[in-house]
């Protein structure tokens, strides 16, 4: 179990970098979306590796049937003039990668020298169920819930407001 | 190397976090940034999901990574709105055009 754990890790691991290496490098904005799809893809599947089984279903639903149709209706509405290109220079290209390459080295040398210590008692290595999600999140996290979907209202209103033609 | 832990998850995520810097960095298109943008918060829901496995128990850490997930769509929503409002006045989508408040 534990060897095919480590094997579905590394392949989705794999994926996850490499489409990432192709985000980055790509010119073309609608291929980065493409790659961004199998990215997040990943993701859902280190997440059922996790067992978030709900997680990784509304990754799935939310992000790849959402936010990505979302960004691709965005790419199409803003990108019909052939005149306009997005070229980066050089320079500034390196610049960008030190900053991503400093950050990760940061990151690495604080996270990887911290202790994480494992709390008391045992950490159950059973997946948790649907139920006890929704549970959970209608008992001790009612107050955000309810805040999120506050949140959404305004977030809707808000886009129509923003996104319709300007009156004259 | 063969036991999958949480040192595997942090260090996954800590190099999806710097691509999606890089990302949002090198990218003169405002979508890619905003594709940049979805890189980190994935990270973060992968770090959520994985303290949450390996050292919470329970199902607190995927609360944490679902209210993530919510604020990322309603992230991708405002900001294409703005987009969109952009394009309708400069006719591009290019941030280095943004300067309008420059002073």
């Amino acid at each position: 179990m534990s060897v095919i754990e480590a094997i579905v890790f590394y392949i989705f691991a794999g994926l996850l970098v490499f489409s990432s290496v192709f985000i980055l490098f790509g010119r073309n904005i609608i291929r980065s979306a493409m790659w961004l799809m199998a990215a997040l893809g990943a993701v859902a599947a280190l997440l059922l590796l996790l067992g978030a089984n709900y997680l990784a279903a509304v990754q799935l639903v939310l992000y790849i049937g959402g936010v990505l149709v979302l960004i691709v209706f965005g790419v199409m509405l803003t990108a019909k003039s052939p005149y306009i290109r997005y070229d980066v220079k050089l320079h500034e290209q390196i610049a960008g990668f030190v900053v991503g390459g400093l950050l990760l080295a940061g990151l690495l040398v604080a996270l990887l020298n911290s202790p994480w210590p494992k709390p008391p008692g045992v950490v159950s290595d059973q997946a948790a169920s649907v139920r006890d999600f929704g549970e959970r999140l209608l008992t001790s996290y009612w107050l955000p819930f309810e805040l999120v979907s506050l949140l959404l209202l305004a977030v809707m209103v808000g886009a129509a407001v923003l996104a319709r033609p300007e009156k004259r | 190397m063969l036991t999958i832990g949480l040192t595997h998850y942090i260090v996954l995520s800590c190099l999806l976090l710097s691509f999606g810097v890089a990302v949002m960095a090198t990218k003169r298109n405002a979508i890619g940034i905003l594709i940049g943008s979805e890189l980190v918060l994935n990270a973060a829901v992968l770090n959520f999901a994985a303290f949450g496995r390996y050292r919470v128990g329970g199902v607190d850490g995927q609360i944490s990574g679902i209210f993530v997930i919510v604020l990322a769509a309603a992230e991708a929503a405002i900001a294409l709105a703005i987009f969109l409002n952009f394009y309708a006045t400069h006719a591009t989508v290019d941030v280095d055009r943004g300067d309008a408040l420059k002073g």
